[in-house]
């Protein structure tokens, strides 16, 4: 049966880089700062591919931000997407405001499936995917894992993680938590949120990258969808968190049994 | 004056520890707004819980039905948001677990709140509290504003002491509707069987990375010597080395030990920001330059294979003498 999966890419502070507070708190230095699509959603874009490749279907993807968020939408293209949604917006946006702009966009694209990350690595919110199955009254499973490893032989086959019911009316989920990975039935319409260790995301291909440029992107405004914009979760200041004082250096294992022992007192 | 709201997190009649963490900073809340604490259990089974958390001076609304047998959100959700209604919340939260992570989003979603996640401390004054969160793989510190009249959190364990017994609490049954046929299935949970502490609570951790290329004995013998967790990077977990379960960092586990000893890990911003709350930070590594240097209070340059051995060998003299 073929899906039609949306899947989310937002525009993100490159993990490698150093984060600086602005001396006035309200807001981050983006000077010398790459941005990319969030690693989380880079898994999503590889798991809609993948379950794609297996079902046939369709991959919109969709990103929420200023204009310069159509570069993630083009990656996500160049890896295979099919076509993209940026919905435009300048200000500050939360998980509570996202999650009811994907919500007005679900009504629009009536997905199977919308995959999502399951956290931005810039707010670290986590949260985004349990509030859009909330609104939707659907399932939700988080932190989508699978029990054979990213070395394993159908990673490199790149099977999907996400296994679609033969009756293709739900999919299984095998899902991190504390202590251990359980396995849920979630049926669709469903909201997955992805972790790290359910794919290996692929490298778009040159070719794929001309193509990509071809691929239809829609704009829309997101004052124009009747969704309050005013943050939820306003941020009234940022700042620094106390650096840690470290950098000793012991000499050699007698030394730092020594330290333990007799300074630290933790043995 | 607005209740506090904390949804407890068990597995087969035992209480996670987080809990208690999470009930502290309801406790801290309601000392703000001039409330109560409430504590919401789900689950079947319950046994003794209820009266064991009323221990906490608290308020338990225990939901016992076939139907919270497994954890499900869509399940717990819609009980959750119910004696949040009926106690009058003003603040809705859990610790920050994965049960947390996966449940408190959709129950404030359900009741029009927005939500705080990862709750390192609150401040603004009285009853208008503000909540300081990180950001930025804990590069950030973010104080944040809830607009919406119900604000549902969730914090850290880490951050808060344990709540400490008091005067005993009443325990008040909830009864449970039929939720109807559910979106999501319970089929199966694959345990990591341990006889070691659980990381996130142990007294001691010890760490490996890539450096271990694989062979973590050492390490587990230098854990078990100290009772100590076994915990890992991203790169070792990703390599299928060790249980996913085992990873501590932005994206794992937040752990805040004693001892923390890290060998073969670089000390990338991400493992950092789930370890960097350690009283004692030991770092094993072959590169002099590895950044993990930078923040332990001790830092051996060496090879792991021969200084965690070394070590143990010395801990049980040690013993011994
Ligand atoms: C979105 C995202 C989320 C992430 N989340 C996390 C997270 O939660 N937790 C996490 O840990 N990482 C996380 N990472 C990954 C992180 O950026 C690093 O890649 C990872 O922590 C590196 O692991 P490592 O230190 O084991 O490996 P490496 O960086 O490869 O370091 C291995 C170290 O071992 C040393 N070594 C080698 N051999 C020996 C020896 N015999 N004896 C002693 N030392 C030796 C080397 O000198 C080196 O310093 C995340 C990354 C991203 C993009
Ligand atoms: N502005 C955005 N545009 C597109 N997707 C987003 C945006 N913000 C969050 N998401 C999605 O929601 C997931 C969880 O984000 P969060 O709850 O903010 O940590 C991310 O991995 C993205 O897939």
């Amino acid at each position: 049966m073929p899906l039609k999966i949306l899947v989310t890419a937002k525009r993100v502070e490159d993990p490698e880089s150093k984060i600086k507070v602005k001396p006035d708190g309200t807001g981050i230095v983006t000077d010398g700062v790459n941005y990319k699509m969030n690693p989380f959603d880079e898994i999503a874009v590889e798991e809609a591919l993948r379950l794609k490749e297996k079902h046939g279907g369709e991959v919109v993807v969709a990103s929420i931000g200023a204009d310069k968020s159509m570069t993630e939408i083009r990656a996500a293209l160049a890896m295979g997407a099919d076509r993209g949604i940026l919905v435009k917006h300048d200000g500050p946006l939360d998980p509570f405001v996202v999650s009811a702009i994907l919500d007005k966009l679900f009504e629009k694209e009536k997905p199977d499936l919308v995959l999502l990350g399951k956290q931005s690595i810039d707010d670290d919110q986590n949260q985004v995917g349990q509030y859009l199955a909330e609104r939707r009254g659907l399932g939700q499973a988080t932190f989508a894992s699978k029990t054979e490893s990213l070395e394993s032989e159908a990673e490199q086959k790149k099977q999907p993680g996400v296994v679609l019911a033969a009756d293709g009316k739900s999919l299984r989920v095998v899902r991190e938590v504390d202590g251990g990975l359980v396995t849920v039935d979630v049926s669709l319409p469903a909201i997955v949120t992805c972790d790290l260790r359910l794919n290996k995301p692929r490298f778009a291909s040159l070719p794929g990258i001309m193509k990509a440029k071809k691929k239809p992107v829609e704009e829309i405004v997101a004052a124009s969808l009747g969704v309050d914009l005013a943050p939820k979760v306003a941020v009234k200041k940022l700042s620094e968190p106390p650096k840690r004082q470290g950098g000793l250096k012991v000499a050699d294992v007698p030394e730092l049994y020594a330290k333990l022992k007799g300074e630290a007192k933790v043995l | 004056m607005q209740n506090v709201l904390i949804v407890a997190e068990q597995s087969g009649g035992h209480l996670r520890k987080a809990t208690l963490h999470a009930i502290a900073a309801g406790q801290v809340l309601a000392g703000r707004t001039g409330g109560k604490v409430h504590v919401a259990l789900l689950g079947k089974d319950l046994g003794g819980l209820s009266t064991e958390l009323a221990g906490y001076g608290v308020t338990v609304h225990a939901a016992d039905s076939a139907g919270l047998t497994h954890y499900l959100a869509e399940a717990f959700a819609p009980v959750v948001a119910g004696i949040a209604k009926e106690v009058g919340a003003g603040f809705v939260g859990a610790a920050a677990t994965a049960f947390g992570k996966d449940l408190v989003p959709r129950v404030a979603a359900r009741m029009g709140a927005a939500c705080a996640t990862e709750v390192l401390g609150f401040g603004g004054s009285g009853a208008a509290v503000t909540f300081q969160r990180p950001m930025w793989a804990g590069n950030v510190l973010a104080e944040v504003d809830l607009t919406t009249p119900v604000k549902a959190f969730t914090v850290r364990p880490t951050e808060f002491p344990a709540a400490a017994k008091g005067a005993a609490g009443e325990v008040k049954a909830v009864a449970v509707a039929d939720p109807g046929a559910l979106p999501t299935r319970f089929v199966e949970f694959k345990e990591v069987k341990s006889e070691r502490p659980e990381l996130t609570e142990a007294r001691v951790v010890v760490a490996g990375g890539r450096g271990t290329k694989g062979d973590f004995k050492p390490l587990e013998e230098l854990a078990d010597l100290l009772g100590a967790a076994v915990g890992a990077s991203r790169a070792a977990v990703d390599a299928g080395w060790v249980p996913n379960d085992w990873q501590v960092g932005q994206t794992g586990k937040v752990v805040a030990p004693e001892l923390y000893v890290a060998a073969g890990i670089s000390g990338a911003i991400q493992h950092l920001a789930g370890m960097k709350g350690s009283k004692v930070i030991v770092a094993i590594n072959k590169d002099s330059e590895a950044p993990v240097f930078q923040l332990a209070d001790y830092g051996l340059v060496a090879d792991l294979f021969k200084a965690v051995p070394e070590l143990v060998e010395k801990i049980k003299a040690g013993k011994g003498s």
